[in-house]
């Protein structure tokens, strides 16, 4: 009770930007509930935890914006999955977090209320797109959040700004209620100090969902907060995550990281995945293609802002997208449409598909010969605001870790794991196969036992 | 893949942007070199590959023909931009 | 003069009899207030998700069955993507590549000529909202109840030669789905929709003309009346060695004419992908297998049934197939009643006159199966006379009644009982005694003067069938 309105303090005090709107009265009353609930003796561990919530997870009654000025005044009439699982579980849903406007990005920079800021310096990027959570977990606003991640978007974020995110195995949680950008990629993700919170988040939002047909149908056991014993197990390091383009200071942290798995008892391997290097244009042709389809319903018709309606009809659908989309959002709708119009789909979407299918076979090939795959999760730490702004392709190509996973299907996670050149946060990622997330979460939390940089706050 | 105006101004039309000159020619640029970065993918050979369109094995998720309430009237139209006699409406739709 | 073929090619949409859409657990009742059928998902709203109908595919499948297609194994959903109001999420959930349904065929007949029109493919689809427009403002309403309603849309192969089998196909397309019930073929509310394909060629060529595409054609006279303009059009433009621009077309039924539809100058380019949230439907044999055994006998079958088994015509049996229920109605008094050129005539004349006349649907009728044939035994035995016994028959089905009580009620019952018979007789020679006289000496065409006396005194009721030998008997005595 007392813990929520200090947590709703902070947040009026943030300077940050990490927050689109603050539900003040829905955390009292949860508050409220929770605190009867536990005095009943009930016990659960998310109990009364405050949670924030990425803004395009639908919340009931609370504004869901996707940091969109399209959807600016949407308030949903229906709670996401997650968002059920969580008010179902007793926690306290704070408010909403900014973000890239539609999840599409990697700093948090093209939301229609500004951009958030790193709790590690105010001048730079928190990542994205789930820039508004990570930024609110680092800086303490939140005791957790949720994000969600297509390329990405939970576990940049959390390497940039120093904190544990995980993007579960692709069906695991259900994508209803979250606001669509690129529907086989998507999937929302758990964020937390510590690999252990992720992992009582996680649990808390799994599970099927009989309204996500992508939502597998299987019985999953709590993940054990043990941490797990790493003699034996094999760690795939692949070249091709410590290739041209990461920085030093990026991938010191991370051998040094693999290098205390090895202390630990982990069997360090070399694995192959000759095909990620396609992975930047698989995934830029799959995922803008599924977007421009998916952000078709943003038409002025049945709800959002609508511009143009003086005139007909065509102009109406034009003037309401132009005023609604930022220019990344255009982008990628314009690069979508084209490669599914015809006579570009074999080349494009056809052939990204088929690559897509290569991608996932080197996986499963590695993990042949490994348990957990070892890297880095981004190849820089977090940089300026205001660099790289116009260049889309090289900031595209700063996702190239992390979008594998996705594009695979497969869990992975990023932990802190030591600190660059400029005092900022650099993150490990870990992936493993298919409905083994309990193995990465489970390395996570003894690497944690075994390290500090968890606990270093901005 | 040599990108044209005409060609951007197509793609706009079909997802419905109306794009000011300067985008155009922003958009003209950008998306001739994304697409120039993304003819990697012509070096490999995919010749027999199955595309890859969902990364789990689900199948069949299948619901039972039953009814449930529908929201009410207020509900699905509470976020509508613009109504008259409990429609929504647009422009005249010429058909 | 050059004599043409017209090539016809038909796509129909059946919308399904199932309780709930496609995609959502909304209703898909007919009719309803705008927009109170409806929820997020139907609605297009962000982050909701679709979740297929089995029953959508149960349907497909029996309609597979019905039109001899081979089943796809694996099924996927494709997102055919393009703006209109009416489509919440700016994409129709369909199929693309892969239908449920393909390579099958339907058996239709023309003036006797039996012909195979091949079926290209069946696909599942969810059906969009509908635009109203407003008479007087530049204003479109839209209402989203049929938004999500599942949907097979059934494409032929351009394989009709002339209206007529178009007609022919399309009634016996329904008549199958209606069978299936699986789709009420309702024409007119929209539930068994036609869009038609004609081009026309020079008699014994292969290659095909252009050809134009038709929509707007609510009736079965409306297919016939605009494929019969639409290709008179085509062979006069030809003859005057003019092109035909590939075009959809309306068909205006008030003026008769097909109308271009101010063709929207963006050629369509609906990126059709695989739709990334729903995933494969895999049909097995056991699914397959399980839709078959409760297929129920096909128009086609039972008409030939009908003809074998009870020995009635063949245009009896067409009749009596025209819907399940009548063809049931039918069955159940033959099975009661085991003289079925009767019970056909009596179906075909009096219980289909009085459905016309505004009794409305067989399953509604008031006179049972059960009822008709006590009425058909009362006719049988001589109870009453035949004229009689449609009046009866008339006010059965306009209250319900049974037949012995209506008989009663209004004293239609013959006298059959024959010394009944003989008293009546008795009096009405010793009336007219010399009429009696001039019969014994040889004048017998005096026995109707007789029938006609004897009726009057018993108003009617006398059993005349009995009656002229009675009667003869008296007077010969």
């Amino acid at each position: 009770m007392k813990a929520v309105e200090n947590f709703l303090e902070r947040i009026h005090a943030d300077t940050l930007n990490a927050f689109v709107s603050i539900d003040e009265k829905g955390a009292a009353r949860a508050a409220a509930a929770a605190g009867k609930a536990i005095e009943q003796g009930e016990e659960d561990l998310l109990q009364g935890i405050p949670i924030a919530v990425k803004d395009n997870i639908c919340t009931k009654g609370i504004r869901t914006t996707c940091s969109s000025n399209i959807l600016k005044n949407f308030v949903p009439t229906y709670d996401a999955h997650v968002t059920e699982m969580l008010k179902r579980r007793g926690a306290v849903i704070l408010g909403k977090t900014n973000m890239d406007e539609f999840a599409m990005g990697s700093t948090t920079t093209t939301s229609n209320i500004g951009p958030t800021r790193n709790p590690w310096d105010a001048s730079k990027t928190p990542g994205g797109s789930s820039g508004g959570s990570a930024a609110a977990v680092a800086a303490g606003l939140c005791a957790a959040a949720l994000g969600s991640d297509t390329g990405g978007s939970v576990r940049q974020p959390a390497s940039f700004c120093g904190i544990t995110g995980l993007k579960p195995t692709y069906g695991t949680v259900s994508r209803f209620g979250l606001v669509a950008f690129a529907s086989s990629l998507d999937q929302i993700g758990p964020m937390g100090r510590t690999a252990r919170d992720v992992a009582v988040l996680y649990d808390a939002i799994r599970g099927h969902d009989k309204r996500d047909s992508t939502s597998v149908p299987r019985e999953h056991l709590p993940t054990s907060l043990d941490g797990l014993d790493m003699h034996g197990i094999r760690i795939g390091v692949p070249d091709v995550f410590f290739s041209e383009g990461l920085a030093h200071d990026v991938e010191r942290a991370v051998r040094h990281a693999i290098s205390v798995f090895r202390e630990l008892g982990a069997d360090i391997v070399t694995v192959d995945l000759p095909h990620i290097r396609y992975g930047v244009a698989v995934y830029y042709i799959i995922a803008p293609a599924e977007a421009s389809s998916n952000l078709a319903r943003y038409d002025g018709v049945r709800y959002g802002v609508r511009h143009g309606d003086e005139k007909d009809l065509f102009d109406m659908y034009c003037e309401t997208r132009a005023h609604g989309f930022n220019s990344e959002v255009k982008r990628r709708i314009m690069l979508g449409t084209y490669a599914l119009s015809a006579g570009y789909y074999d080349a494009y979407y056809r052939k990204a598909s088929q690559v897509r299918t290569l991608i996932i076979e080197d996986f499963r090939r590695a993990f042949t010969h490994c348990d957990i795959i070892a890297g880095p999760t981004a190849p820089i730490t977090a940089f300026g605001l205001n660099e790289m702004v116009d260049d889309p392709l090289s900031i595209y190509l700063l996702d190239i870790y992390t979008i594998p996973a996705n594009l695979a299907g497969l869990p992975a996670l990023s932990i802190p794991c030591g600190f660059g050149d400029e005092g900022m946060p650099v993150g490990l990622q870990l992936m493993a196969p298919a409905f083994r997330d309990n193995i990465i979460l489970g390395a996570a939390m003894t690497f944690q036992d075994h390290t500090r940089f968890h606990e270093v706050k901005p | 893949m040599k990108i044209t105006q005409d060609l951007v101004l197509h793609v706009a039309k079909l997802a419905r942007l109306k794009l000011d000159p300067h985008e155009l020619e922003k958009f003209k640029k950008e998306l001739s070199s994304i697409l120039e970065y993304m003819d990697v993918l012509h070096e490999v050979n995919t010749d027999g590959v199955n595309p890859t369109f969902h990364t789990n094995s689900t199948t069949n998720a299948l619901r039972d023909d039953e009814v449930w309430s529908s929201q009410s009237k207020d509900d699905a139209l509470s976020n509508a931009p613009k109504l008259l006699d409990g429609c929504i409406v647009v422009p005249r739709v010429i058909e | 003069m050059t004599v043409y073929d017209a090539v016809i090619g038909l796509e129909v949409h059946a919308q399904l009899l199932t309780n709930s859409k496609i995609f959502c657990g909304c209703s898909t009742a007919f009719g309803m207030e705008p927009n109170t059928t409806t929820c997020p998902v139907c609605m297009g709203m962000p982050g909701v998700l679709p979740v297929l109908n089995k029953r959508v595919a149960d349907f497909g499948i029996k309609l597979g069955l019905a039109l001899n297609c081979t089943m796809a194994r694996e099924n996927i959903f494709a997102r055919k993507n393009y703006f209109y109001p009416d489509l919440p999420k700016g994409y129709q959930i369909t199929q693309y590549e892969n239908p449920l349904c393909s390579d099958g065929y339907l058996d239709i007949e023309v003036d006797g000529s039996k012909k195979r029109v091949g079926i290209r493919r069946v696909h599942m689809e969810e059906d969009a909202g509908k635009n109203i427009h407003d008479e007087k403002k530049p204003l479109t309403y839209i209402d989203f109840n049929r938004a999500c309603v599942p949907l097979l849309e059934i494409v032929s192969e351009p394989g009709m030669a002339s209206p007529d089998e178009a007609v022919a196909y399309l009634k016996e397309l329904r008549q199958i789905l209606v069978y299936l019930d699986i789709c009420d073929g309702n024409m007119e509310e929209g539930s068994f929709r036609c869009d038609a394909n004609v081009s026309v060629r020079k008699k014994g060529s292969e290659k095909l003309g252009t050809r134009t595409e038709l929509k707007n054609m609510n009736s079965f006279r409306n297919v016939r009346n605009a494929l019969d303009f639409e290709i008179k059009r085509h062979i006069r433009i030809i003859d005057s060695q003019q092109e035909i621009v590939q075009e959809t077309l309306l068909w205006n039924p008030a003026t008769g004419v097909t109308q271009s539809m101010r063709t929207k100058e963006e050629s369509h380019d609906y990126r059709y992908f695989p739709d990334p949230d729903l995933v494969p439907v895999i049909v097995d044999d056991a699914w397959i297998e399980g839709m078959r055994k409760i297929l129920p006998e096909l128009p086609s079958e039972k008409r030939t049934r009908f003809i074998q088994q009870y020995g009635i015509p063949a245009y009896d049996a067409e009749v009596l197939t025209q819907t399940k229920a009548l063809a049931d109605y039918f069955e159940r008094c033959v099975a009661l009643y085991p003289a079925p050129k009767d019970v056909s005539n009596w179906i075909m004349t009096e219980v289909l006159r009085v459905l016309k006349e505004g009794h409305g649907d067989i399953r509604t009728l008031r006179v049972a199966p059960e009822m008709l044939i006590d009425l058909l035994k009362l006719l049988q035995g001589g109870t009453i006379s035949g004229l009689k016994a449609k009046e009866v028959f008339d006010e059965m089905a306009s209250t319900g009644k049974v037949a012995y009580e209506i008989i009663k009620e209004r004293g239609f019952e013959q006298v059959s009982d024959e010394e009944e018979l003989k008293r009546i007789v008795r009096d009405i020679i010793k009336e007219y005694p010399k009429e009696a006289a001039s019969y014994r000496s040889g004048k017998t065409q005096i026995l109707g003067f007789f029938v006609g006396q004897v009726m009057k005194a018993s108003k009617g009721k006398a059993n005349p069938k009995l009656l002229g030998g009675i009667i003869k008997e008296m007077l010969e005595q």
